[in-house]
Parts: C-alpha cells; structure tokens; sequence
C-alpha cells in the first residue's frame, strides 16, 4: 500500500498586484478592455515585449512547491510573513486553484483555517456546534455522536441552549475550537489557530493536537511559535518568497529557521516608537542574548552563565516595572519564567528614561539545544503586563564534551529539558549485623 | 484506518477520497455529484439561513405575510380601483396576489441570491465545499416564505368564495418553475455582484422591471400581438405567474405553447448560470 497521502509537484501561485484584485465595476472593467489592447499595441511599437507591455504586474506567492507526506506526519509548516505559507494552506484545501503544478491528496481532508468558521451569533451554542461541524466537512451522526464531548471539551454546558452573542469571547473561542478540534478527518491541515483563549485553553488545544498526530492522522500546522512546531510537528518545512527552502525533523529546520535571522537570533531591537512592543508606559527597545563577557552569542557554553539582556524605554513616570522572561526549547517546552524579584523592581515606580536589566541564567541548568526566550516587562501589584514579546530572541547551548559538564565523558544522547551540574556525595553503608 | 468516507460520491462510498489540485482554466464541469455529496450542508444551510433571516426583526416571520400583503394592498387601490386594470374576471385582490405570492418569492430570491457570496465570504474564504450550494440554500431557503405566503392566499380565496380548481394539482410544477428561474437568476447575479458590486445598485431597479414585464398588476391579455406574445413568452415568470391563476382561480389562462417558451426560457438561464457560476467560482477566494 502506497503510504504517501499528498504529494505536490511543482505548485506554483500566481497573483497579479498590477491589476486590482477586489472590487471592481463594470464601467473599470469596460474602460480597461476597451484602452488594454492600444496600450499593449503602443507598447509594442515602442519596441517592449509583449509580457512588459502587459499592465499585469505579478508576484508569485508559491513557486515550484514540491514534497510528499506520508499518513501520520505531522509536518510543520514554518517561514516568515509573506513566505507563502497561508497560500500554500489555501491551495492544499482547495480554497484556491495553483497557477501551475498539480497535488494530489488521498483521503478525507478537513481545513481550520480559522476558528470560529461557519458560527453565526443569532443561533445557540447546540445550534453552532451542528452548523459549524457540518460547515467544516462533519456528518450529522458524527456530530451527534461527538455533541456531549464536545460540549464539555468548552466547558459551556450550562450555555449550550443561549445565543452565542450572549458568550463571553472566551466561552465563544473555547466552543469554536472545541467543534475544530473534533473534526475526525484523516488529513488535517490547521493555520494557527491554537493562538487564542487563556492559557490553560491553549494547552489542551495543543494536547488535542498532539492527540491527532498520535492517532495516525496527517497534519499539517502552520504555525508562528517554534516552540510549538517543536512540539507537535516531526518534520517541518521552512518557505521563503514561495520556495521550499529547508525540508527535514523539525529541530532541525526550526533551528535553520532561527540561526537564518528570518525567524528570532540572539539579538533584536526595535526602532521607532510606534513599532516598539508595548504601552504607554513602557516600550522594548531590544533584547540581547550574550555570554558571560557581554559578547552577544548564539551558541553558548553549558557550562558558562548566560545574560538575556532586555532593554527598555520608560514613558511615564510612577509605576514599578519588573522585567521577565520565559524560556521555552525546541521541543516545546516552557523550562521556565522568572523575573526581577527585587524590591526595587516590584515596588519602585521607575522614573522616564532608558532601562537595561539583565538576567542571568546559570551555566550547567540548561540542556543542549535551542532555547526561546520571549520577554515581558509587566507590574505586579495589581497586575498588569504591559508588553509580552513572544519568542523575542533564541540560542543555542552547546556541551563541548571536555568532561566538566554533567555529560561528563559520555558522548550519546541524554534526554531531559535542563541539563544541571548536581553534586553528588557517596559514602558507603555499613552493613547491618545479623 | 478504513473508515466510511463522508461527502464521497455516489457509488463511492467506503473507497477512498482522492482531491486533485490543478490549475484551472476556462469552464468548468458542474461536478453535480459532489454537490449531491454535500447535500447534508445544504440542509443545514437552508436552516440557518431560515432561522437566522427573521431573527433581528421585530415582526419576525410575519414578513414573509405582510410583504405580499401589502403589495397587494396598494396595488388593488392604485391599478384595480383608480386605474381600473382589468383582471380577467376575478376580484382584483385575489388576482393580483395568486401573482404576488411567486412574485415574492422571485424577487427575494433575486435580492438575497445576488448578494449570497459576498455575505458568506467568510465562509468561503475559510473552508472548501462546492461553491454552488451557498446561492442553492439562500434560493430555497425562500420556500419557507412562499409556502406562509400561499397559506394566506387560500385563506384570501376562502373568504372571496373563490374556490380552486381541479389543476390546483399543477400549482407545485409551475412553482418548480419559479425555483429553477430564480436559481438561474441568482445565480448569474450572485457570480457577478463578487466581481462588479454595481450588482447591488442594479437589483431593485431590474427586479421593478422584470415585474412590469411580467403579468402582475395587469392581465396579459391586454398583450394581443402573437409576435409580441412570444417575446413575452420567453420571460419564464409569465408562465409562472399564468399558471398560478389557472390553477387556483380558473382564470382564462391555461398554459399553452406559452408555458413550453417559459420552461425553455428558465432552463436556458439556470443552465447558463451554473456554468457561468462555475467559470467565475475559482475567483471568489482572491476578489470576494
């Protein structure tokens, strides 16, 4: 039996940006068939060819896609804006024909391509889940079937009967994605849509995601968050202005994807007030990653202390502001989040101006690897996060094998998310007379 | 991992589903069998569509009622009293709503059909179905109207004395022939209101003038000319709106060569529109 479930040859996506794609009226269109031929004609005579005398400009949004998937990938689709990514996922569910290339895909398939598609606010959380369900490609006894796990799955079971206009966002999101997440086709392909809800929502999004590819379905996920890639996806593949440019495991790829500067590297900044994350109280200037000797790195000893160096601007006086980060690794990980704990940093209001704190992460803590660092500054009392940038900077650890790290002289694989240098006391125990 | 396959084709159940992706140019196939294999959508999209219409409103379903009713109201005052139209022998209320009750339907179908892709734009932007069943659902998601409509126009016989004759059995064919108009119709609009919104500002000004051209407020007797006839003929909701009255109020009208005209007229339309549909469908997602 043939296992590969898609196979793309050669798509390729062209849209024309000369002409306006949109809205147009008749009478454009008429005016533009009537002049389009004596421009292209005059054109000639001035000697241009005949596509520079077309009026179309175009910009390939996918050129040349090839790949195969096999049944039960879960493949990760990864690239900066603009790489092709969405266009690729709307090829692929037939939302949009390719210019060129053809795919060829075996088995049932399902998009969510966002969430909340097909609900409509006058009808009822049950009226929803039949309507939405049957809009994403479900059957009316499938979706009987599923009602009552889907129904607690969002957790609205006393609402299930009210309007949807009545729900909370959350309550709205959660029910959304909890008929998304019962879509039970063999072939799924899903555009960043574990992006919403509170966080303890999106980490059962993200199970149930996991639960899919473990169920031997195919997935393809396009995603933002490395972590997440990382997490979910075996394989991935990075675009870049429509091409396939890396195609492997997804530690692999994501790490390419960081270490390329397209995605995060160890050092940003931000310039210009109104592009800067943030508030008006506080806005990130940058952020740093670098080795004990103020170096920026992106590969870092294990065994050496690393600065994550965020850089802020103050804007008003007279709140405290406490800088943090998060941690994440290629698997996907949260290793951790810490902030300034310091009195000044929870208590004392900042006064405007330049900010630089550093935090320090021991050396011998972390394991090899990529690490992801997202930074926030936020004021604790009450709480408030005033700017929470995801995925802000990466690096890499590295263990050199010179025997002093907690790899010591063994060269294999060792697993766990943190790596630490723990000291160790043996002492032999007298045996018991008897 | 052989499960049944849902939305397969006819015949075609339990074998596995291949989608072809490729590029497409010129006309399309009408591919009626996967629109067969979605039908379970369109049910559910002809419901909400029912559901939701009336819902903001105060008078809710009575709409579908008063529209007509109203019509009717102004029309007997204006052209059967002031004007004096005649209407073949019937009292002018009756025969001008036996006519408002397709007409209605028409003329709804026309507004909320052309419109169909552009309100569900979202839906067609997010998730893969055939493109054809959105226009389908809002077209026949008017039967629900027609069907109180007509109601009230045997209660309106009733209360004349006016009782239907033996070919009130013919009423549902020449109501069919109303649907299959007004799908082509819809059709045709729906496809170009996505690539030319001057579609909206057309519709009430076309729909005023399809219904001068068709024997609504005045009998089509007073159209005499054979050649003239003919013409008329071609306008499917002349059978239509003739059919009704012959049917219901036994009015000199029985459908002769002109009623085989209006079913060639409305099958011409709604097989262009498919196609023509069809040929625009794989724009939507880009322009809508």
């Amino acid at each position: 039996m043939n296992d590969v479930v898609m196979r793309a040859s050669g798509l390729s996506k062209e849209y024309r940006i000369g002409k306006v794609i949109g809205t147009r009226s008749i009478r454009e269109s008429v005016m533009n068939s009537v002049s389009a031929p004596w421009r292209k004609l005059s054109g000639l005579v001035r000697g241009q060819s005949a596509a520079a005398a077309g009026l179309d400009e175009s910009l390939w949004a996918l050129e040349d896609i090839s790949f195969e998937i096999r049944r039960g990938e879960v493949v990760g689709l990864i690239g900066r804006n603009g790489a092709g990514k969405s266009t690729l996922l709307k090829v692929l569910s037939k939302l949009t024909p390719p210019t060129r290339g053809e795919a060829e895909i075996v088995g049932r398939m399902g998009s969510l391509l966002e969430v909340g598609t097909g609900f409509h606010s006058e009808l009822t959380g049950r009226e929803n889940i039949f309507l939405a369900g049957s809009i994403l490609g479900m059957r009316r006894d499938e979706i009987r079937h599923r009602f009552d796990e889907i129904v607690s799955f969002a957790e609205v079971e006393k609402f299930i009967d009210t309007p949807a206009k009545h729900y909370s966002s959350g309550m709205y999101m959660r029910l959304a994605f909890a008929v998304a997440a019962h879509l039970d086709t063999e072939i799924l392909l899903v555009d960043e849509v574990l992006a919403v809800g509170d966080t303890s929502f999106q980490k059962r999004c993200l199970n149930k995601m996991e639960e899919a590819g473990r169920d031997g379905r195919t997935v393809i996920f396009v995603s933002h968050s490395m972590p997440t890639i990382t997490r979910l996806c075996s394989r991935a593949i990075m675009l870049d202005g429509g091409r396939v440019q890396v195609d492997g495991p997804s530690a692999e790829v994501v790490g390419q994807y960081l270490r390329s500067g397209h995605g995060t590297t160890a050092h940003r900044t931000w310039d210009g007030e109104t592009r800067r994350p943030g508030n008006d109280v506080v806005r990130l200037c940058g952020v740093r990653v670098h080795d004990g000797q103020l170096a920026t790195s992106e590969a870092l000893d294990i065994r050496r202390p690393i600065g994550i160096e965020i850089d802020y601007e103050v804007l008003t006086p007279g709140t405290a502001l406490q800088p943090g980060i998060h941690v994440h690794n290629d698997r996907g990980d949260h290793l951790f989040c810490a902030g300034d704990t310091t009195h000044e940093a929870r208590q004392v209001p900042k006064d405007p101006g330049r900010y630089q704190s550093i935090a320090w992460i021991p050396g011998n803590l972390l394991s090899e690897g990529v690490h992801i660092v997202s930074a926030a500054v936020s004021t604790t009392d009450p709480l408030q996060v005033h700017l929470f940038e995801r995925d802000a900077v990466a690096f890499q650890v590295i263990d050199t094998m010179d025997g002093d790290s907690a790899r010591g002289d063994y060269g294999g694989w060792i697993s766990g998310a943190v790596r630490p240098l723990l000291e160790w006391s043996t002492a032999r125990q007298p045996v018991a007379a008897g | 991992m052989d499960r049944v396959i849902p939305n397969a084709p006819p015949g075609g159940l339990n074998r596995t589903m291949v989608h072809h992706i490729r590029p497409q140019r010129g006309w399309a196939r009408l591919d009626l069998g996967e629109l067969w294999a979605y039908r379970e959508l369109l049910g559910f999209l002809i419901w909400r569509d029912v559901k939701v219409r009336y819902k903001q409103t105060v008078l809710g379903a009575s709409w579908a009622i008063l529209q007509p009713l109203f019509t009717m109201l102004v029309f007997t005052l204006f052209f059967g009293r002031l004007a004096g139209i005649p209407s073949d022998g019937v009292p002018y209320a009756l025969f001008a709503f036996a006519a408002l009750v397709p007409w209605t339907f028409f003329a709804n179908a026309l507004l909320l059909g052309s419109t169909s892709i552009v309100e569900n734009a979202n839906l067609i932007k997010k998730v893969y179905f055939p493109r054809l069943i959105v226009p389908i659902a809002t077209v026949l998601s008017g039967t629900v109207d027609f069907i109180l409509a007509f109601i009230v126009l045997l209660g309106l016989m009733l209360g004349y004395g006016v009782f239907p004759t033996e070919n009130v059995i013919y009423v549902p064919l020449f109501f069919a022939l109303a649907l299959v108009t007004s799908l082509g119709v819809g059709l045709w609009l729906a496809a170009m209101n996505v690539q030319f919104r001057d579609v909206r500002y057309a519709i009430p000004f076309l729909t005023q003038l399809w219904m001068f051209s068709t024997p609504v407020v005045y009998p089509s007797s007073l159209i005499a000319d054979p050649f003239w006839r003919a013409i008329y003929g071609l306008n499917p909701m002349v059978g239509v709106v003739e059919g009704f009255r012959w049917s219901l109020l036994g009015t000199d009208t029985a459908p002769g060569a002109a009623i085989a005209l209006s079913a060639v007229g409305a099958v011409v339309i709604a097989v262009s529109g498919l196609f023509y549909f069809r040929r625009l469908e794989k724009t939507f997602v880009d322009v809508v």
